[in-house]
């Protein structure tokens, strides 16, 4: 995994920039300046090589000359090329070429290394997520706290079997499932459409093969889960104001909130 | 007068030389690992800023590093983060509430009204703990929305949605064994609305219906039940499925995005 430290990023992003603006501001006379120390670093490569390997170089050009005349006309030649390799020995392990080195393979880096193209652009998550998170949960508590403070849960009278309440409901979570129960079977409202519900959640990965996370992309998906949510937010609402004694539709602002959390 | 004048660097110089034998001392050190803001000598640097997570329990739950986009409140709300620390705080008012609460129909709901009058801070922790109850509910159910809104069940993270949906359908469960322990109208009938629903299950309704009632209607055994299923075993689970949400997180890559 390629991750790029952000100081040297930017280090390299400057670095860029400054080289793109001495470009700009060179005009003219950049690239024959580059062509100048081009040529300088050829000359310069050429006088990096050591004396001796040069001198060996042109002696061996020479023995290679003089062996093929030699081989044409004069005894004394091979003793002359045997003096040569005695004096500079090749190598054991040498190629066809007097090479010491041979390529055996190349592999792409892709292959054996995970490289990705772009880096990721990361930060510490101390302080930078830490505080987020700590402002975050201090903002949660004291809401809670102060919510606490000014507005009691509720403890209604002793749980009395022979009595019930009118209208009697359930925690507000599941009002959207009494909410179906005034128009379907206890079976279909209770059990199979909640357990459809749940059980389509668990397989949305799967069923959604959309690969792009992009909302331009997935208009469907999101309408339909938008439909769902509103579907349920609406029964809930329903079922937690607008339903009163007997469970039957009234209106809160006429007769009154029937509801308790 | 003037000698108070005189002694109040002399308390401060005391209280930093204090300060520092204690920062120095071995217990110390022992306790904050290098890198630690609490130890002497903390900096500010890259390689510190590492060592704070690395170093530290964070490590379990928390990269050294976080992609840019992950840092902006805009793009989880918090939601997930909240969801956790909702469930931390219930812990810890529900541990205070355990200490006043007996799970037997005769007593629970003297326990809750003595709770409200005559312990200190009884009736608060109390309304922090329902409170807290149903913005968990709240926060999990809009944690679920903004991943999908996001498209963030997509592979890699397929696997961690579905203990998403567990944790979702838990943490109602939680919620809803904890809304009969108060033993009053509210709680008997809410819940006797709810497992009433429960018992049309096809096949084996009626059985489940009876397990988890500990009999054919609510009464004592299905106090008693739902109480240790709220405080014992649910939680419990939770905290395991919790454990491999958080761990297929940073498996998966780190949160999803950006868009």
């Amino acid at each position: 995994m390629t991750e790029i430290p952000e100081h040297l990023r930017k280090r390299a992003e400057e670095a860029r920039k400054k080289a793109e603006a001495a470009r700009g501001a060179g005009g003219d006379d950049a690239p024959a300046g580059e062509a100048a120390a081009g040529d300088a670093g050829d000359t310069d490569a050429e006088s990096k090589i050591p004396a001796h390997l040069l001198e060996r170089s042109r002696a061996a050009k020479e023995r290679a000359a003089g062996g093929a005349v030699a081989a044409a006309d004069a005894p004394a030649a091979p003793a002359a090329g045997g003096t040569a390799v005695a004096t500079a020995p090749p190598p054991a392990a040498t190629g066809p070429d007097g090479h010491t080195q041979r390529l055996l393979t190349v592999v792409k880096s892709g292959s054996i290394q995970d490289v990705r193209a772009t880096p990721v652009d990361k930060v510490h998550t101390w302080p930078h997520l830490l505080v987020v998170e700590f402002v975050a949960a201090l903002a949660v508590l004291g809401f809670t706290l102060i919510f606490a403070i000014f507005v009691n849960a509720p403890l209604l009278t002793l749980a009395n079997f022979n009595q019930t309440p009118n209208p009697s409901k359930a925690p507000w979570y599941f009002l959207g499932l009494q909410e179906l129960l005034t128009m379907f079977h206890p079976m279909v409202a209770g059990v199979t459409i909640p357990g459809m519900g749940i059980f389509a959640l668990i397989l949305a990965p799967y069923l959604d093969r959309n690969p792009s996370n992009k909302p331009e992309d997935r208009k469907f998906v999101i309408s339909l889960m938008t439909v769902f949510m509103m579907f349920w937010a609406v029964l809930v609402i329903i079922g937690s104001f607008f339903r009163g004694p007997g469970f039957n539709f009234i209106f809160p602002w006429a007769d009154g909130i029937f509801f308790d959390l | 007068m003037a000698k108070s004048v005189q002694d109040k660097p002399k308390i401060t110089e005391k209280l930093s030389e204090l300060g520092d034998t204690v920062q120095g001392s071995q217990a110390w050190n022992s306790i904050f690992r290098p890198g630690s803001v609490f130890r002497k000598g903390y900096t500010d640097s890259p390689r510190n800023r590492s060592y704070v997570i690395m170093n530290s329990v964070l490590y379990h739950l928390h990269p050294v590093k976080v992609k840019r986009h992950a840092v902006k409140v805009s793009y989880t709300l918090c939601l997930g983060g909240l969801s956790f620390f909702l469930f931390i705080l219930l812990t810890v008012t529900g541990i205070f509430l355990m200490f006043f609460y007996r799970p037997d129909s005769a007593s629970a709901w003297n326990d809750i009204q003595s709770l409200h009058t005559s312990v200190t801070f009884g009736l608060l922790v109390r309304n922090m703990h329902r409170w807290g109850a149903h913005l968990m509910v709240l926060s999990v159910f809009l944690h679920m929305a903004r991943v999908f809104y996001h498209g963030a069940y997509k592979p890699p993270r397929e696997f961690n949605w579905v203990i998403g949906v567990i944790l979702l359908t838990l943490t109602l469960l939680l919620s809803f064994t904890g809304y009969l322990l108060p033993w009053d109208q509210l709680a008997l009938w809410a819940v006797t609305v709810g497992t009433n629903m429960m018992g049309y299950t096809p096949v084996f309704g009626n059985q489940v219906r009876f397990a988890l009632l500990g009999g054919t209607e609510i009464g004592a055994e299905t106090l008693l039940r739902w109480y240790v299923l709220h405080v014992l075993l649910l939680p419990f689970v939770i905290v395991i499925f919790m454990a491999i949400h958080f761990w297929r997180v940073r498996k998966d890559g780190g949160i999803s995005g950006p868009l």
